[in-house]
């Protein structure tokens, strides 16, 4: 099977591997570069559980080819958290019981930070739309909602 | 066979290696990809333009050119293109739109596609090896004479303040995939008439199509609640719905006048 | 979230303290870090992948199965049919005695569902088992189908499963499960009003965010480690060791962290075969469902048909309910045996009613199995009943809580079942459901209790 060299960022790391052609930046993250935060839901681009940025844009790693991305600075969930300190939205989803099985999570809170980075203090309609592209099966939007706004809250308190 | 992605600078290169079996065009990956992934066997070749003329977006003196890799999310967020930013907005979630193209939509099957509905109502032409196509000719030959063309990009008039109108239908708040999509440029004569319209659907056909007997059967009526029903009556004629598990064809025949109203009143 | 400690206050100890206080899941930590291990989280060089060639008929005889091309095919590490399985015929709930067995973990002379397995590909990519399934030539015999449950009932209705004659589920009892209190004809014709409706649903499709699927990995000693998101690890560890004819001890399962379930991954439909596949060739093997098949193939709830038939009084009390209920199995039995026999027990509903008859039948069809989902059996049921019991009392004037007041059932009412029931809570929680939605009822109801009889 050809191999392709490709050199990227994963979560602030400079890392290179030689990967299959054609093959997805989602498994790429996964079984190359060891980071299974992503998760595989549909394959398909319509449970956002594989949302990661590239370049600061979220994106759905799941239909992106690995090839197209060298070059670039991709962050998963796996990049909000250091030594042990959780990024306000990962506590905001804690406290407000706004994960059950989990597998949406990772997805989810990155579609959450995409929308803070652009808009720090969303309103309850701003929430609903950048999640509109991640489904929760265990039906838990409003606590993720909840989870959203809160952190937003936290985040300006912290700025003012 | 394993999959391969090819990249060449130019649109010319891209277009030649299009034609070899197996080979498809990769814009943004959510059709493309998705393909892949779904085990199309079928599949062998990623091809993809690098010209960087293909993500520029120029407005100037009412007249706009999208190149076929601008994405939604670009043209939602580009001052000046706010008249049809509903259009683009009403793709995917914001994921999708960072990665949806304008070229791509041109190709989605239904029940996706939604902004191609948007620019056949404005009327866009389609540039395919430097000529103009008009979209309609383009997306009733996409399957077919144009299926293996690279559309380069889209030009269209911006329309005038208030006569575009965008609806796209669908079962889940705040975003499902569409029921069906709805775009409509209403040009009004001075005494409150309808000088002309031009009106596009999503899902009523397997590629969008004009409602040319609503149009012409609206041209003259007031837009109110009795003038346009001649107008709704017709929205569906020579249409055949595709039947999916969104909707039927025939729930989408029904509710087609429903929504047409609603956005014609609106 | 408030406590409320008014009702029952007489007979319980108030001596509770974690209830009514927030606590933080165990899990979440790792939820929302990514760090959360799901069984996919795991990458196993020189994994073979698994590619399930699938019946595109509702019914069909399968006249000859060819696997040249396929098995030429680069990177084909093996193709597995229905003689490569040990005890290819098995049914899940034989381990609690409820057989027969009716389903082949690969199909078998006939396919009975469109999407019934057929044949496993096993190759070193997704890829090259995707081609090599295309490659895999199935002659069929198409046969007449049947997708409706009253039409599988009809005297000359095609044959679904050949070991369910008459395409229904034999009971101990016969042809449907059956409850008899009191006597429900003359309740019927004694009643002021009588309401007959039926009730009509689809199969559900759970929908998982997670597809279905397992990991196994060959540890070398002729045993195997299994990672899976079975929702039911013993029903899959005993059927596996049934299927596979090895003793358990040789089947290693790993659980863990399940990306959402309801029920939809009780059944035995990956593990089996991935390990037999590990087993033939000494590699790993990775079988996970893709988005299409979680939708299409893993069991949905089953689809019902129920005919209420209700005496009811002026004054408000239900006389007699007479049922009858279909609970759509599909193809093959899995849970649905099981489901429709709880139907048969709930279907007087939580409501003391003198004169009850009910009859359900769980009926074979070309459809797609079908299995648990959350509170199956009763799920459908319930909404058959709420709705009757809304219709009822707008029938006779009144309204619709105070009718469910009047024959709600409290301790030490007979059951059409003949279990006595105890430690019922229906009146408080209508009671306290009255206050919240501020849905006034008289008096006289907020003043009954569960556990005592007015005089």
């Amino acid at each position: 099977m050809p191999k392709v060299p490709i050199q990227l960022v994963l979560n602030g790391e400079e890392r290179a591997e030689f990967v299959d052609s054609g093959a997805t930046l989602l498994k790429v993250i996964r079984d190359k570069l060891g980071d299974t935060s992503p998760k595989g839901g549909c394959h398909q681009g319509t449970c956002g559980a594989c949302s990661v940025e590239i370049d600061g844009e979220l994106k759905l790693s799941c239909l992106v080819l690995a090839e197209t991305c060298g070059g670039a600075d991709v962050s998963t969930v796996s990049s909000l958290s250091s030594d042990g300190v959780l990024h306000p939205l990962q506590r905001a989803f804690m406290e407000n019981f706004a994960a059950q099985c989990g597998f949406c999570t990772p997805g989810m809170i990155m579609a959450a930070k995409s929308l803070l980075d652009r808009i720090p203090d969303p309103t309850r309609d701003d929430v609903i739309e950048a999640i509109s592209g991640n489904i929760c099966r265990c039906t838990g939007y409003e606590p993720i909602i909840q989870a959203i706004l809160t952190a937003a809250r936290a985040n300006s308190l912290t700025a003012a | 066979m394993t999959l391969a992605l090819q990249n060449f600078p130019s649109i010319e290169a891209a277009t030649a290696a299009l034609a070899s079996p197996g080979a498809r065009y990769l814009g943004g990956g959510t059709l493309v990809v998705r393909a892949a992934n779904e085990g199309d066997v079928e599949l062998r070749t990623f091809v993809r333009a690098t010209d960087p003329r293909l993500n520029d977006i120029t407005v100037s003196d009412g007249a706009v050119r999208l190149g076929a890799s601008v994405t939604m999310a670009s043209i939602a967020r580009h001052p000046q293109l706010s008249a049809i930013a509903p259009a683009a907005r009403a793709v995917g979630g914001p994921a999708i739109r960072n990665m949806a193209t304008v070229g791509g939509n041109l190709f989605a099957p239904a029940p996706y596609g939604d902004f191609a509905v948007a620019l056949l109502a404005l009327d866009a032409k389609a540039e395919i090896d430097g000529s103009l196509i008009p979209l309609e000719d383009l997306l009733a030959g996409r399957a077919t004479r144009y299926a293996s063309s690279i559309v380069a990009g889209v030009s269209f008039g911006l329309p005038a303040q208030g006569s575009f109108r965008f609806a796209k239908v669908s079962r889940v708040k705040p975003k499902g995939i569409s029921v069906l999509s709805i775009a409509a440029t209403i040009e009004m004569a001075p005494d409150g008439t309808v000088k002309s319209a031009r009106i596009a659907l999503g899902c009523m056909a397997d590629h969008p199509v004009r409602a040319r007997a609503a149009e012409a059967a609206l041209a003259g009526c007031r837009l109110d609640k009795e003038e346009v029903a001649p107008a709704l009556a017709l929205a569906a004629e020579g249409t055949s719905p595709i039947t999916d598990p969104i909707a039927s064809a025939w729930y989408r025949k029904e509710v087609l006048p429903v929504h047409l109203g609603r956005l014609l009143l609106s | 979230m408030k406590l409320e400690k008014n009702y029952f206050a007489d007979v319980r100890n108030d001596d509770l303290t974690e209830i009514g206080q927030a606590r933080p899941r165990s899990d979440v930590p790792g939820h929302v870090s990514g760090k959360t291990v799901y069984f996919a989280d795991r990458h196993i060089p020189g994994t073979l992948h698994l590619k399930m060639v699938r019946s595109p008929h509702h019914h069909a005889r399968i006249r000859s199965i060819d696997l040249s091309d396929a098995e030429r095919h680069p990177g084909v590490a093996r193709i597995l049919t229905a003689k490569d399985v040990p005890q290819n015929l098995y049914t899940i709930l034989i381990l609690i005695q409820v057989g027969p067995e009716d389903e082949y973990v690969l199909a078998q002379d006939k396919v009975r569902w469109k999407g019934e397995a057929v044949v496993a590909v096993l190759a070193d990519s997704e890829r090259a088992a995707a081609e090599a399934a295309a490659k895999v030539k199935v002659d069929y015999e198409v046969l007449p189908a049947v997708l409706d449950m009253e039409e599988a009932l009809k005297p000359g209705a095609p044959t679904v499963n050949e070991l369910h004659p008459g395409n229904y589920y034999l009971y101990d009892s016969g042809d449907h499960r059956k409850v008899r209190f009191g006597d429900a004809e003359k309740g019927l014709v004694e009643a002021d009003f009588v309401l007959e409706q039926t009730y009509r649903s689809s199969p559900i499709e759970h929908a998982p965010t997670e597809t279905t699927g397992c990991l196994v990995v060959p540890e070398g000693n002729d045993r195997f480690t299994c990672y899976t998101n079975t929702q039911a690890m013993f029903f899959t560890l005993d059927n596996a060791s049934i299927i596979l004819q090895m003793p358990g001890h040789k089947l290693h399962m790993v659980g863990g962290t399940v990306g959402g379930g309801f029920g939809g991954k009780v059944d035995v439909t990956v593990e089996p075969v991935a390990i037999l596949a590990a087993k033939l060739t000494g590699r790993p093997v990775s079988f996970i469902y893709s988005r299409e098949e979680e939708m299409q193939i893993s069991s949905p709830r089953a689809a019902e048909t129920i005919t209420l038939k209700d005496g009811v009084m002026k004054d408000g009390r239900i006389v007699a309910r007479k049922v009858t209920g279909y609970t759509d199995a599909g193809a093959y039995s899995r849970h649905s045996p099981y489901g429709a026999q709880k139907g048969a027990a709930h279907y007087p509903g939580p409501y003391t009613i003198p004169n009850v008859w009910i009859d359900t039948y769980c009926v074979y069809t070309n459809r797609t199995p079908s299995s648990a989902m959350r509170g199956f059996g009763v799920t459908i049921a319930d909404f058959a009943l709420e709705v009757q019991m809304d219709k009822l009392a707008r029938l006779i004037g009144m309204d619709p809580l105070e009718f469910r007041f009047i024959n709600a059932y409290r301790d030490g009412d007979m059951k059409a079942h003949r279990q006595p029931t105890e430690g019922a809570a229906l009146i408080e929680c209508m009671q306290e459901a009255s206050r919240l939605a501020d849905w006034p009822v008289a008096e006289r109801f907020m003043k009954m209790s569960s556990y005592k009889q007015e005089a």
